[in-house]
Order: structure tokens, then sequence, then C-alpha cells
């Protein structure tokens, strides 16, 4: 009921859409009259909150979640709800932890392991493949591992190559895991409730650049008990002409696009993700089968990327209905560089996805 | 982060004005935290506190509990002071320039409780009753010649693979033996014995190493990577001293829900170089984890002797280093592990502390069937170590003297303990491989859509072209 009269509203909402507001700027659904505002941090804090107090199995784990709040402010106000049992401020060792918390899971804990940055759970990366995803598998089933890795994905704003790297690809490709990458304060609310809830590892990535961000959320949203799925992508912006589909800060990026589409007569949907692994293939290709065209957009790197599997997942299943070659828009193939000209040309932006939607339809060169 | 204090102590309530402007340090808080927990000062001059609790602010004042302002100012332009007062503890000053050996004076003792002809050396050990030590003799035995025939059958192509723990039987079922069912294993892979201990049959381990239709693994582990949770032991898994860390957040789940039992984990010399024994080593002791940690030293990782694999005298001398208890012990003597384990676990579970054994022994056989150690030792040290210091004999001299066994009831018990394994390898081989089902189950907690895509795709294919896959029966 609510998704069709958002769709009415939305469609007469698009020519009156303020397109100057920052990255976050997304269509208000103006059928909720209490369009209450949150940031992605609060819905973040507020999802890990309400599951703490409605499961004692889940715990957190991670460096500065505790005394300090969390160092992007995540976990504020939790140690001192919970108590240092709950909230677990840990040494200096990724792979500690890491290992720690998969034994806490293994026998029977439901922890959130959180990461400063996903760069660093490089340090940690043998824990989650070896002990985490795969051990329901090799153990046939008899050691279930419940846990949460998360933290801040992809770039910031002048980090350098080591605090920038995308990993929806490298988690993405292994099997035992699921990936998630959130963009709005729904999608963070829901999916970590989810995340948390779910019987297997979960990888998932936020962003640094959307905490501060703010969107609408309804009252079903702020329910405790509120939960999306895993493995369904949600069409942000329904249209015609050709697919975008995007995770995490793209979304905003290919929404903001769009807009700019729409004022050329290009009618963009726009998917949000959610998930990465499970994909939503059927999603995207009932996107692709209606529209013909598709540009996938990633902050990663383009070489064995998300784009890549979405591209070959409609090549193999809809090759038919495509009019043109997909086209794949991703981070620049080398270590991301600091000085902030050369950083923003290193990473996707509107006018990227712009130009890229129109040499899908043929519009230019 | 370091506060050094300098004589005058300017620097320090400088530091601290700029840590609190930082929002970093609290400062009422730490006037009320000190106010609430002072410091005691020990006969030994080190700080210590009231055993922690659970109480909240407690823990919240540890961490800066002992660097106050003014109190540190004052101790410092006493021009007469032998103290530190330093974040965790008061230090005394020494004005010799002297650094800490690498090494100490003697190599730490080893504890023994029977020597090589089984005579009792002491008395200060846990008594066993005749049931628990014939017990242990036999799953002793067993252990043995299951590694024996399972070898062999590996060599003759019938398993792919095979580990052996030749020479540490004691150390698997003394160990075992001390431990109630409750408690959690987490093992390396020489542990085989442990599992026999908690009951898991011949048939089962067979089973395993053939990964056929009876196997609880599914035919998803190489051979001897048993695992079973209805005996609390955590599935072998191949990556070196990961088990380690998991032992210990298993045990911080233990102790959350306030139970009698703990975790123990093994691992050999080997696996204490990585960083995951270092960093739970650590973990187990700031979180206070009830976690027996124990260390097989059998002398060699692979072709690594354990003077190319650290330079320390052995692991029980890293205890100390993370504050945790630890004791060496003469791996292959059965009462001394026992005594060891059993006393570890009364201290882990009451205290709720990590506690380190070293277990002194020998890798009396080779790495695994895809290793042939006589390339790198030599074949008399292999030999002497496996006749004189054999474990088995060690204790059954020891059995004999109390009159609790005899030659006929060993001659009985190996031609018994022979034909059971036999039987059981001969069943496990015949019997079905799993089912192509199994290829896609347990990825994840329900199968996703696309492996049941991939599932039905695969039997398609596999009707399709039933030639090219004889195995699959329909």
């Amino acid at each position: 009921m609510l998704g069709i009269i958002r769709q009415k509203v939305a469609g007469k909402l698009n020519h009156a859409l303020n397109f100057e507001q920052g990255v976050g700027a997304v269509a208000l659904r103006a059928f909720s009259s209490s369009a209450k505002q949150m940031t992605v941090r609060d819905a973040l804090n507020s999802a890990l909150e309400e599951e703490m107090s409605a499961d004692p199995k889940v715990f957190i784990m991670g460096e500065e979640v505790g005394e300090y709040q969390g160092a992007y402010k995540i976990t504020k106000g939790l140690l001192d709800k919970f108590g240092p049992e709950r909230v677990v401020d840990t040494p200096i060792t990724e792979a500690g932890f890491t290992g720690i918390g998969v034994g806490a899971a293994y026998h029977g804990l439901r922890p959130v392991i959180e990461f400063m940055t996903f760069n660093f759970s490089m340090q940690a990366i043998d824990h989650i493949i070896n002990s985490a995803a795969k051990s329901n598998y090799m153990s046939s089933g008899q050691i279930s591992v419940p846990i949460v890795f998360r933290g801040p994905n992809g770039a910031a704003a002048g980090v350098g190559a080591q605090h920038s790297q995308c990993y929806a690809a490298w988690y993405g490709s292994c099997p035992g895991l699921k990936v998630l990458a959130p963009y709005s304060a729904e999608d963070a609310r829901g999916l970590l409730k989810a995340a948390i809830r779910d019987p297997d590892p979960v990888v998932f990535l936020e962003n640094e650049l959307l905490y501060g961000e703010s969107f609408p959320v309804s009252a079903e949203t702020l329910d405790s008990s509120f939960c999306l799925p895993i493995g369904k992508a949600k069409i942000e912006r329904e249209g015609k002409d050709v697919t975008i589909t995007a995770y995490s800060k793209m979304v905003g990026f290919s929404l903001q696009a769009a807009d700019i589409l729409a004022k050329e007569g290009i009618n963009a949907e726009v998917i949000n993700l959610r998930s990465i692994r499970p994909l939503d293939r059927s999603t995207i290709n009932a996107s692709v089968r209606k529209t013909n065209r598709l540009v996938t957009v990633e902050e990663g790197f383009p070489q064995h990327g998300v784009g890549a599997e979405i591209c070959a997942t409609v090549v193999e299943d809809s090759f038919e209905y495509l009019d043109a070659p997909v086209e794949r828009i991703a981070g620049a193939d080398v270590p991301t560089p600091y000085a902030a000209n050369i950083e923003r040309l290193a990473f996707p932006q509107v006018e990227d996805i712009v130009r890229a939607s129109k040499r899908a339809c043929y519009r230019s060169r | 982060m370091a506060l050094y204090l300098s004589k005058s102590g300017k620097f320090l309530p400088h530091f601290i004005t700029k840590m609190s402007s930082l929002g970093m340090i609290n400062l009422s808080s730490l006037g009320s935290c000190l106010s609430q927990n002072p410091p005691l000062l020990t006969e030994d001059g080190r700080t210590s506190y009231a055993a922690p609790g659970n109480d909240p602010t407690h823990f919240v004042c540890r961490r800066f509990g002992s660097v106050k302002a003014d109190k540190l100012a004052s101790i410092s332009t006493n021009a007469d002071s032998q103290l530190l007062n330093f974040p965790g503890g008061v230090v005394k000053f020494t004005p010799e320039l002297k650094f800490l050996s690498d090494a100490p004076e003697e190599r730490i003792h080893c504890y023994r409780v029977l020597d090589e002809s089984g005579h009792l050396l002491t008395s200060d050990f846990v008594e066993i009753d005749k049931d628990i030590a014939v017990r242990m003799y036999k799953e002793m035995v067993m252990l043995q010649t299951v590694d024996t025939i399972f070898y062999e059958a590996q060599r003759q192509g019938r398993i792919s693979f095979y580990v052996t723990a030749m020479g540490e039987e004691a150390i698997n079922i003394a160990s075992a033996a001390a431990l109630s069912m409750d408690d959690f294993v987490f093992p390396q892979y020489r542990e085989a014995g442990v599992l026999l201990w908690r009951g898991f049959g011949l048939q089962d381990l067979a089973n395993q190493c053939f990964g056929n239709i009876g196997d609880n693994c599914k035919g998803r582990q190489m051979p001897a990577h048993y695992g079973s949770k209805k005996h609390n032991y955590f599935t072998v898994a191949s990556t070196v001293a990961t088990q380690i860390p998991h032992a210990v957040g298993a045990a911080y789940s233990l102790k959350m829900e306030g139970r009698d039992a703990c975790t123990i984990t093994y691992f050999g010399d080997g696996g204490t170089s990585t960083g995951d024994f270092h960093a739970a080593m650590n973990f187990a002791a700031v979180l206070e984890a009830p976690v027996i940690l124990f260390c097989r030293n059998n002398g060699w990782a692979i072709s690594t002797p354990v003077s190319d694999q650290f330079r320390s005298d052995g692991i029980v001398v890293r205890g100390q280093a993370y504050g945790i208890r630890g004791i060496r012990v003469d791996g292959n003597d059965a009462l001394a592990v026992f005594s060891a384990v059993h006393t570890a676990r009364k201290m882990a579970i009451s205290e709720s502390r990590p506690v380190l054994i070293e277990a002194l022994t020998y890798r009396a056989g080779h790495h695994s069937t895809s290793d042939d150690s006589s390339k790198y030792r030599p074949i008399e040290e292999i030999e002497w170590w496996r006749a004189a210091q054999d474990p088995v004999g060690r204790f059954r001299k020891w059995l004999e003297m109390q009159g609790w066994w005899s030659c006929e009831s060993d001659t009985e018990l190996r031609g018994w303990a022979r034909q059971e394994v036999l039987n059981a390898i001969q069943v496990a081989e015949k019997a079905e491989k799993p089912g192509l089902r199994e290829i896609f189950t347990d990825v994840y907690d329900v199968p996703p859509s696309n492996l049941r895509d991939q599932e039905k795709s695969l039997r398609q294919t596999v009707q399709r072209h039933q030639r090219d896959y004889p195995h699959f029966q329909f």
C-alpha cells in the first residue's frame, strides 16, 4: 500500500526536487506527515542499542568502542548502558579480537566486531574467511557463527590509500559470508538488525561520509522490531530508460545523476543494491529487461569488482534484452591519492554517472 | 598512552590538561575514581586493587586509576622518592644501569611424577583411582593402534592423508581425563585421543577419514580433521593457531554464562610464533578468561627445530610476559599431565583466569603422511624417544607396579584393539560417499536461491551425462 502511494507521489514530485542538497539528498516521501529525520549514525546506534537490549547474548568488541564512545561515535552511550562486559574495548590487534569474537560466536554469543575501517580488517581476514565464513560448512552445520563485522568501508575524504579501499568485491566473493552495504538511515537500521539476528557471519560495510547524513524515517522504521530482508535490493527511483545500480554512498550520487538526466528526458531507474552477497540478481535483471540498458556504479577498484559481477549476471540471464553495452563506473585503478584534486578524480562523481548513462542511451560519445 | 614524569613535575599537569581538553580524560571522574578505589601499596611496592567485581565504575576506573595529577606531582617533586606511580602500578626506581637477562639463570624446571621406569618420584600429584587409570591406559593403547593402522592405510592409498600423535599419547589421554565433558576443547590436529576419551567411536574416526556417508562432517574435511558438537570438541582447522583466540573468546562466553566449565586449547611449539598466539594470550589475561592454554612442545614444527622457532626458554616463560600463570610438565608422564591439567582447570574456573601449561615431549612420528622426518633429523634421536621415553610404556610400568595391569592383559588388549580398528576401516571403506546435496548444504543456515538453482542445474547435468558421473545413483 505504502509502496503504491510512494510510486505515485514520487512521479509527481520528481520535477520539484531540490538538487542542491548534499550527498544525502533523497526524494522526500510525502506519504508520512511525521517525516522524522535521522542520521545514519543515530540509526546504527539505535539499532545496536535495541538489539543489545533484546538479546543479552549480543555484545560489541573493537578498538575505542567503549570509553571513547566509538571512533566514529557509532557506539555512543552503549558502554554506560550495558557495561564493560558487553562493550569490550580491545588491545590493538584486529587478528586477535576477530579471532576471539569468532570463538565467542562458536560458543553461542552474538558478537558485533567493529573495525575502525575495513582497511584494518585485512589484518583479520584469515579469521573472517577461514574461521567464520567456512566454519558452518566445514563442520557440517555443527558450528554456526552468528557474528557481525561492521565498520566504515571505502573512501572518506583525504585519508590516503591505506584508509580508502572498498572491500565489497573481496568479501562479496566468499561463500559462507553475507555482505551488506546500507545507504540511508532506514537501510542502516533495518540491515544492521537483520545482520545481528542472522545466524550466518555478516560483513556490514558502512561509509564514514554517510554517518552524518540525515534521512527521513517512517514510524515503521523506528519500531524496534523493524528489519529488512537480506538479499533484496531496493528500487530507490523508478524509471524506464536506463538502470543504474549502486550501493552505499554511490546511491546518493546516482540519485543526483538521475535528477540531472531527467531534465534531459532520460528517465533512470536507480537500484540501491543493499546486499552485495547474496546479490539480488532477479531485481537487477527485471529492471534491465524493462530499461534495456545498464550502468553499474561503485567506488571500489574496477577489476573483479561488484560491477563486473552484475554485468556478468545480466549478460548470462538477460542478454537479448540489452540494447547497449554495459557501462561500468568504478574507482580509478590506482591506490587512492591524497591531494584533494586528484583524489576527486580517483572516484566516480555525479557527472561520470550522467555521462555513462547518456552513452548507454546513445546520446553522446 | 605512556606518561613520562620529569623530576620537576612541570610536564605532567600540562599534559593532563592537554589530554582533558582533547576530551580524552575526564578529570572529575578521575578524582571520584580514586576516592572510591584507592590503590593499596603492598609490601613489594606494587599497587594492587580489590578483586574486580561486576561494578562497571571500577572497570572504568582501572584504566586511569593510578594517574591522579596532584598526587603524582607531589611524588615527583619529592627528591627522596623511590617510586613512580605509573599507570598500571607503582614502580621502584634503581640507580643501576642494568638490563634484564635474556634467559633465566636455569631453565625452568619440569614437573614430573613418574620416572622412565614407572617409579613414583613424589607424593605431590593428584591421585587417580584404578578405574580411571586402567581406562587411561586402554585409551592410550587404542590411540597408538589407531595411529599405526590409519597411517598404514594412508600408505596403502586407502585414505589421502593422516596425522599421528605418536609419542604424545599421555598428553592426549591424561589431559582429557582431567577435564569434564562440559569443558570445551579447541584442538590443533594432534589431539584425536581427547576425542576418543570423550566417546567418539572408532567407526566415527574411520568414517571421517574416508569421508563417507556416516561421517558427521559430511565429507567436508581432510582426514583427521575431526569435530563433534556432541562431545564439545571443536572441528579441527588447518590454519595454525587460530584455535587459540577462539578458545579465549569461547571462555569469555562461558564466563558470561557463569558456567562451571572452562575451555582448553592445544597448540605446538610452532604455533606459538604466530600473531594469534600473542593476541590470544594477551587478551586472555586482560579479559580474565577461564582458558587452559596447553602447549605441546614436541621439539619440531615439521622440519623446524625449536632452536629455529624461538630463542626463549621454551613457552612457559612467556606466561609471565602476559601476566599468566604457567607450569612446565613432562609431557610423557601421564600422571604429571593429569595433575597439571586438573589443577589448572580448578584455577581457571574458580579464579576466572587463563593458565599456561607447557608439556615437553617429542613428536615420535612424522609431521604427517606428507612428511619424512628422517630427512631432517637423526634416526637415533627418533628411536631413543620412541623407546626410552614412550609414555605408554612408562604408564604401564606404573600400573603393573600397582598391581592393576599385567602382561597377559596387554597382549589381549592390543590384539582386540587391532581387530576393532581393522574392522572399522573395512566398514568405512565400503560405505557410500555423501550425496550430491551435501555440496550445497551448510554454506549458510538456509540455502540461498543461487545455491538451490545451482543444485538443480547440477542434478540436471548429472542426469543428462550419466556416463561421466557413474558414482551418483538416482
